[in-house]
Formats: C-alpha cells, sequence, structure tokens
C-alpha cells in the first residue's frame, strides 16, 4: 500500500535537497574571487538522517504521518568548508573541489529524477490498470 | 525555487566578472599614456567585488556577487626623461602610467576563467531544470 500512501517516497525530499545545495555550490563558484567570502556546504547524509528520523511514528493504521519539511528549510544545516590552502585575501573557495562537487551534485540530481520518472511512470501503469 | 536563484548567482558572478575584463581592458589601452605630473598621468583601476545574501530570510546561503565599487590604485607613478614630449615638465620628465602589464594579464586571464566556470555551471542548471520539467513524461 505505501506506494499509494507516498508514492514518490523519499525522492522528493532528496530533488528539493539537490536543488538546494545546487544554489550553494554556485554561490561558492561565483564568490570565487572575493575577498573574505567562505565556502559553504550542506551535509547532504545528516539532513537527510534528519528528515528521516524526525518523522512522527504512526500507531494506528488510519494515522496520517507528518512528513518533516522543516529539516529542509537550511537552518544549522549550512556549514563552512575547510580549505587544503587558504588564500591570503580570507577566501576559502577552491574553483577545482566546488566544480567537483557541483557536477557530482547533479549528476546525483539526474538520477533522483530518473529515479521519480519511474515512479511517476509506475503509479500511471497502475492506475491504468493496462 | 532555488534553480532559479542558482541562475541568478551565476549571471552575478558573470557581470562582476566582466566589470574586471573591462577594468583590465581600460588598463591596457591606457598603459601608454603620460602626464606632465603625476596627477595627470593615468592610474590602474580595479574593481571590488562584495558577496550580497540573496533572500536575508532563514536561508542564510544563498551569495551572489557584487561590483562594490572602483578602487584607483595609487602605485606611484614612474618619471621617464624625454624632453622632446609635449607633455614633458619644465626639467624635462613625463610621468608614466602605473599600470603593470604581467599584473592586467593575469587579471584577464583569471577573469574569463570565471566567466567560462560560471558559464558552465549555468548550462548545467538548466540542464537540471529541464530533466525537472519532463518528469512523467
Amino acid at each position: 500500500m505505501s506506494i499509494l500512501q507516498n508514492p514518490l517516497g523519499i525522492h522528493g525530499t532528496a530533488l528539493k535537497l539537490r536543488e538546494q545545495r545546487t544554489a550553494v555550490l554556485a554561490s561558492n563558484i561565483a564568490n570565487v574571487d572575493t575577498p573574505n567570502y567562505k565556502a559553504r556546504d550542506l551535509d547532504f547524509s545528516s539532513i537527510m538522517a534528519a528528515t528521516k528520523s524526525n518523522n512522527m511514528s504512526t500507531s494506528h493504521s488510519r494515522h496520517i504521518g507528518v512528513s518533516n519539511y522543516q529539516a529542509l528549510q537550511g537552518e544549522g544545516m549550512i556549514k563552512y568548508r575547510m580549505p587544503n590552502s587558504a588564500a591570503l585575501d580570507g577566501n576559502t573557495v577552491e574553483v577545482n573541489t566546488e566544480n567537483n562537487l557541483f557536477t557530482e551534485n547533479s549528476l546525483r540530481y539526474q538520477a533522483t529524477s530518473t529515479f521519480l520518472n519511474s515512479k511517476i511512470k509506475g503509479v500511471m501503469s497502475a492506475l491504468r490498470g493496462e | 525555487m532555488s534553480m532559479l536563484t542558482a541562475l541568478k548567482i551565476s549571471s552575478s558572478a558573470m557581470n562582476a566578472q566582466m566589470v574586471r575584463m573591462n577594468t583590465t581592458a581600460s588598463n591596457l589601452a591606457n598603459m601608454d599614456v603620460v602626464g606632465s605630473t603625476a596627477d595627470e598621468a593615468y592610474k590602474a583601476k580595479k574593481p571590488i567585488f562584495k558577496t550580497v545574501m540573496e533572500n536575508n530570510s532563514s536561508k542564510n546561503f544563498e551569495a551572489s556577487v557584487q561590483v562594490n565599487g572602483i578602487f584607483v590604485s595609487d602605485r606611484a607613478n614612474n618619471k621617464r626623461y624625454d624632453p622632446q614630449n609635449p607633455a614633458a615638465s619644465e626639467d624635462g620628465y613625463v610621468f608614466m602610467s602605473n599600470v603593470n602589464s604581467i599584473e592586467e594579464m593575469v587579471d584577464m586571464t583569471n577573469a574569463s576563467r570565471s566567466y567560462q566556470t560560471n558559464v558552465e555551471v549555468m548550462n548545467a542548471t538548466k540542464k537540471m531544470m529541464m530533466s525537472t520539467l519532463q518528469l512523467g513524461k
């Protein structure tokens, strides 16, 4: 039954998080020449873990679970990156690291959106019953 | 929509790098402008970049770039003995611009690399948006 209660599973949350991380990494790359800018990042796995563990448990089959969306608002979830070698102007962006993570993030985004797509297709074919 | 913010951030960085490229172009173009006093001679210009936080709500991690003004280099202008020059002062010296061409070339390469990186970020973001728009098709 879970496919009908929560047809998209964890992937919707993951996609939202990947999207936010895109903006954070884009900020880092944009500020590569700004003095005193400190590179930031979202800790994907700990936010996902928090999202899962904060879900209210349901003790009856007719209870409605509360998915925790607040964890996605980014409060306290943003962290500063430790640079390999800090620049003299106080900037901690290392463009190769950021590029690398940006590419990785967009690949994982594509993967999540492929999963979502197949979930949607699965539900559609279940609804059609052909 | 964080994706649109990412596009906005990249475009702000492209604008800032473009200003930097323009100042470099001015500096290189005016490298040989001389004057009869140190104040008349050309002085190198450099943009100052500043981080601006996008939507100042709880989300405090989306940071775009802004050019916060142009800094005029205060490095001393060298003078050269050239009494034939119409701009020469009483004692036959002209003041040269304080542009360092090597510095400018490094700046130019740097600016164009950063610009390129931001274009790539924009392209990747666009692809991600397109794949989301086509979900379920």
